[in-house]
């Protein structure tokens, strides 16, 4: 094959040095489509193939009049062109001479702040698109605000479709001004605004000739031009994420340098923790380095003796990275279950998982208005400022300082998903200086002189299943052998501890993990405690079962169907329920999930109260609860 | 010149390499023995040097590759010091499943879709490394690096876990996987400048020489062994061509091509107009074919 003339221009094209990735966000409306499809085509780098297969989707579509629709390179699945919609982020990929591009593009309507927090998360410019004859709307302020929330410094307004308005200079000059002020005031400093028409390609690639009055450059010539994030400023900080040890004699770590640059002999502090080491060699396959700067992936060996684990952080010593177990940060709710405040979930940070929970949070933001409002739950697509707690500590550093240790990810525990994504503002440092107090008289030692250990029977259940019934004859048994017990019910603890608390999802969630902290405290006394809550939720009760140590809790599923218990009602509550007088009513309108491995599970329409307490009662001399019995 | 670029596709790839090692119990890396598992398997050594990768290479064998590719991938394994899994789905053994007798599409299905399938459970694998790129076909522009698949190893374009940062989530429940994909930000002339500057080898199919060939429908298809069917009349000719894909060769369309180096491999792909997936057969079968076939779990 012999090069021709265009193959020429395409060598001249492919001497691209460094790569921007960058976020395109707009709705199909705005043209984001075509002008993507457009930049593509223009770079010249779009297979034959591919032109042959737009050539016959766009006769095929119609869309354009037998003109070639650039949108139809961009909406790449059988799915969403059968539905004329863009599912989610797509990434596609082109170069000029100067440079290498990835473009993130996310659709403007369905989901938007997911799939925008999404692709913004990894790209260090944006393209915000707008049509002309409409202007700044609210989502073109929504979509500045959550570019303005990751953290982009670099963006560019498309004023497209211009076309339309006659190629009007003071149309163009309108919009710009009115965006500048308000991307101006959410902290946007750097916004270049530039007129468009992705479907005549005006401005595009190309200065037009229909817009002699803008001295701007053309998006092209924005892209090629933006300096992506400052290099290797700021203190050393290198992420460990693989402990690397080929034999005896080699112990190295494995990771990336995230923030300044590291270089052989220096002083590092294993954060977390308060050991120093020196950098002996920086090791790679293609020979050791005397220096490796930010985004370099490398493997660290230290001089001294001393232990780092996976997620530890070698910082500067001169200039050491805070480590903290308690934070603010700005949410991003991303999964169709909302979060529930004081629910167990898991945090990605750097390279640790460790547990999380999340309080009520401070306020929410409306992405449209940028109001803050009132919150207790966090839905799919929404934004919160809350405190969060961690299990274990974690070296940190803000968002606005260096993103790779100040961004996580929320984990849901039991189904695995990516629930929510999270931006450090601060930590707090309060939980720092309460230190857990410790006795002499111990657990070991009270249950010694009561000759039976602690534990928790937790009975869960229906509204009407049996609950309350069975463990008052489990606890008046255990009381006549002499043990000490103790029964918290649902209906006593809620007119005290627990009276501010109502029956919503997270209210629930909080109800239960007050009784679960309660118990434990009570199983710290020896005592043998009776738990009786629906407690719906299969993560709190797995909240309140690690609270106490292995073999200490003991759930009893008390079973029986909803037809069951709704016949039997014996406080009239499902009736009530069923006229709409109860809302969040568990089994009516309000989910209960059954626990899938009990330790006991009792079925009451086949045992009688006195029978299901026996099995209890069983259950706790075979597992060695009840000594001398 | 110092291509900036590759550094950072390189250290991302690194990134991925280890996240997915330390996150996972039983990893595999699927080594389909092309230029792209060439650069993945390198990448893994740079990744967890001076430690050999912490997972075996996972070959699913079709009994149609290549004989050149089988040859590589054996030496590959040795010189690497590295284990290696063959793959060959029993059942397509039993019945002799070929391209020519069953299609393309059953072909490919049976042996490498439910083949991958065996052997992911087989092993109890639950995360495979493979070399699939973004830039290759519309439907793995959307496709995470860290791909979650069911248990039932289906993948589900709607409901695909948000991926943020460089903070992949590879948990998994029972059954559960994940495919993993280093160079999904890679394009294919990265790929080709990357080998050129590591001096990564190849199967020499990549290179030209002269080879027996037929036309079938406009595609050059090699004669490897005697189990190719000819037509009447039909006659291999002797002609100088390479492949740009590598895959089971009577599926696996080549190209007339004078290039015998990188550098000439790299010169007529800037100045070539077709993608590379155009020579490969199972792609044109249906419109949407790969997407279908990604859900059902092929590669």
């Amino acid at each position: 094959m012999t090069a021709s003339t265009p193959a020429a221009a395409r060598t001249r094209r492919q001497h691209h040095t460094d790569e921007l990735r960058f976020l395109t966000c707009g709705s199909v409306d705005d043209g984001k489509s075509t002008l993507i499809g457009r930049l593509l085509y223009e770079s010249k780098l779009l297979p034959s193939d591919h032109l042959a297969a737009l050539e016959a989707d766009s006769r095929r579509a119609g869309t354009r009049g037998g003109e070639l629709d650039f949108a139809l390179l961009v909406d790449g699945l059988a799915a969403e062109r059968e539905q004329g919609i863009t599912i989610d982020v797509a990434y596609r990929f082109f170069a000029t001479e100067r440079r290498r591009f990835v473009v993130a593009d996310t659709p403007g309507h369905e989901q938007y702040t997911r799939n925008m927090v999404t692709g913004a998360s990894n790209a260090e410019a944006a393209v915000v698109l707008l049509d002309a004859r409409t202007g700044v709307l609210t989502q073109t302020r929504r979509h500045a605000r959550l570019l303005a929330l990751l953290g982009i410094r670099h963006v560019a307004l498309a004023v497209n479709k211009l076309d339309l308005v006659g190629y009007s200079r003071s149309v163009f000059e309108k919009i710009s001004g009115q965006f500048r002020e308000f991307a101006a005031g959410i902290g946007l400093d750097d916004v270049t605004c530039i007129p468009t028409s992705a479907v005549h390609g005006d401005n595009v690639t190309a200065r037009s000739d229909a817009t002699p009055w803008y001295g701007g450059p053309t998006l092209l010539g924005w892209l090629e031009s933006v300096e992506p994030a400052a290099a290797s400023g700021g203190p050393a900080r290198f992420l460990v994420q693989w402990v690397n040890r080929p034999e005896p004699g080699f112990r190295g770590y494995s990771g990336q340098v995230v923030r300044g640059r590291l270089r052989r002999g220096d002083r590092v502090r294993v954060a977390p923790g308060n050991i120093e080491a020196t950098v002996g060699r920086i090791v790679t396959m293609d020979g050791d380095l005397d220096e490796a700067t930010r985004g370099m992936a490398t493997t660290v060996m230290l001089d001294d003796d001393v232990d780092v684990s996976r997620g530890d952080v070698l910082a500067a010593a001169g200039d050491p990275v805070d480590t903290a177990t308690a934070f603010q940060a700005h949410l991003v709710w991303l999964d169709e279950r909302e979060m529930l405040p004081g629910r167990q979930y898991l945090a990605k940070l750097g390279a640790s998982t460790v547990g999380l929970t999340v309080e009520t949070p401070k306020y929410r933001v409306d992405v449209d208005s940028g109001n803050h409002l009132p919150a207790r739950t966090l839905r799919r697509d929404e934004i919160a400022v809350a405190n969060v707690h961690l299990d274990t500590e974690v070296a940190y550093e803000p968002y606005r300082t260096a993103s790779e240790l100040g961004s996580f990810i929320v984990l849901d525990r039991l189904g695995n998903a990516t629930a929510g994504a999270g931006m450090i503002d601060f930590a707090l440092r309060r939980s720092a200086t309460v230190r857990w107090q410790s006795v002499t008289v111990d657990k070991n030692a009270r249950s010694a002189r009561n000759g039976h250990r602690p534990c928790v029977v937790w009975f869960t259940g229906l509204s009407g299943a049996g609950k309350s019934t069975i463990a008052d004859l489990v606890e008046k048994a255990l009381h006549a052998q002499g043990r000490h017990t103790f029964l918290l019910d649902g209906d006593n603890v809620r007119h005290g501890l627990n009276k501010d608390l109502g029956f919503t999802d997270a209210d629930r969630v909080e109800n239960i993990r007050r009784i679960g902290e309660v118990a434990a405290l009570m199983v710290d006394a020896g005592l043998i405690v009776l738990a009786s809550f629906i407690s719906p939720f299969r993560q709190e009760r797995a909240l309140a079962r690690g609270l106490v140590e292995p073999g200490e809790f003991c759930e009893v599923h008390v079973d029986a169907p909803l037809e069951h218990v709704e016949r039997r009602d014996p406080k009239g509550l499902y009736a009530r329920a069923r006229r709409g007088e109860l809302a969040n009513f568990t089994g009516i309108d309000s989910p209960y999930e059954p626990p899938e491995r009990p330790e006991i599970r009792l079925d009451t329409t086949a045992l009688t109260a006195e029978q299901a307490a026996e099995e209890v009662l069983a259950r706790l001399r075979e597992t060695g609860v009840l000594r001398g019995s | 010149m110092r291509r900036a670029h590759l550094d950072r596709l390189e250290a991302e790839s690194i990134d991925i390499f280890r996240e997915a090692a330390a996150e996972s119990e039983r990893p595999v890396l699927l080594y389909s023995i092309g230029k792209d598992s060439s650069v993945l398997l390198h990448l893994a050594r740079k990744a967890f040097y001076p430690s050999l990768p912490p997972f075996p290479l996972l070959h699913v064998d079709t009994t149609w590759k290549f004989r050149e590719m089988i040859v590589f991938r054996d030496a590959t394994a040795r010189n690497m010091g590295m284990e290696l899994i063959v793959h060959r789905n029993p059942e397509c053994v039993a019945a002799g499943i070929n391209p020519f007798d069953h299609g393309s599409a059953t072909h490919t299905d049976l042996w490498k879709t439910q083949g991958l399938r065996q052997a992911m459970e087989e092993h109890r694998f639950d995360l495979a490394f493979g070399g699939a790129r973004r830039d290759e076909e519309a439907s793995r522009a959307k496709e995470r690096v860290f791909s979650f698949r069911n248990a039932g190893h289906r993948w589900d374009a709607r409901h695909q876990r948000p991926e943020l940062w460089r903070l992949y989530n590879a948990r998994t429940g029972p059954g559960e996987s994940i495919r993993v994909f280093p160079l999904s930000n890679w394009t294919e002339l990265d790929v080709w400048y990357y080998i050129e500057r590591e001096r990564i080898p190849i199967v020499p199919l990549y290179f030209a020489a002269e080879r027996p060939v037929v036309e079938r429908d406009g595609v050059l298809i090699m004669v490897d062994d005697d189990r190719m069917p000819l037509d009447a009349g039909e006659e291999p000719q002797l002609r100088t061509v390479r492949f740009r894909t590598l895959g089971c060769y009577p599926l696996t369309g080549a190209v007339c091509s004078d290039a015998t180096t990188v550098p000439e491999i790299i010169a007529e792909m800037r100045a070539t107009t077709t993608s590379e997936r155009h020579g490969r057969v199972i792609d044109h079968d249906r419109a949407g074919s790969m997407e279908r076939k990604k859900q059902e779990g092929y590669f």
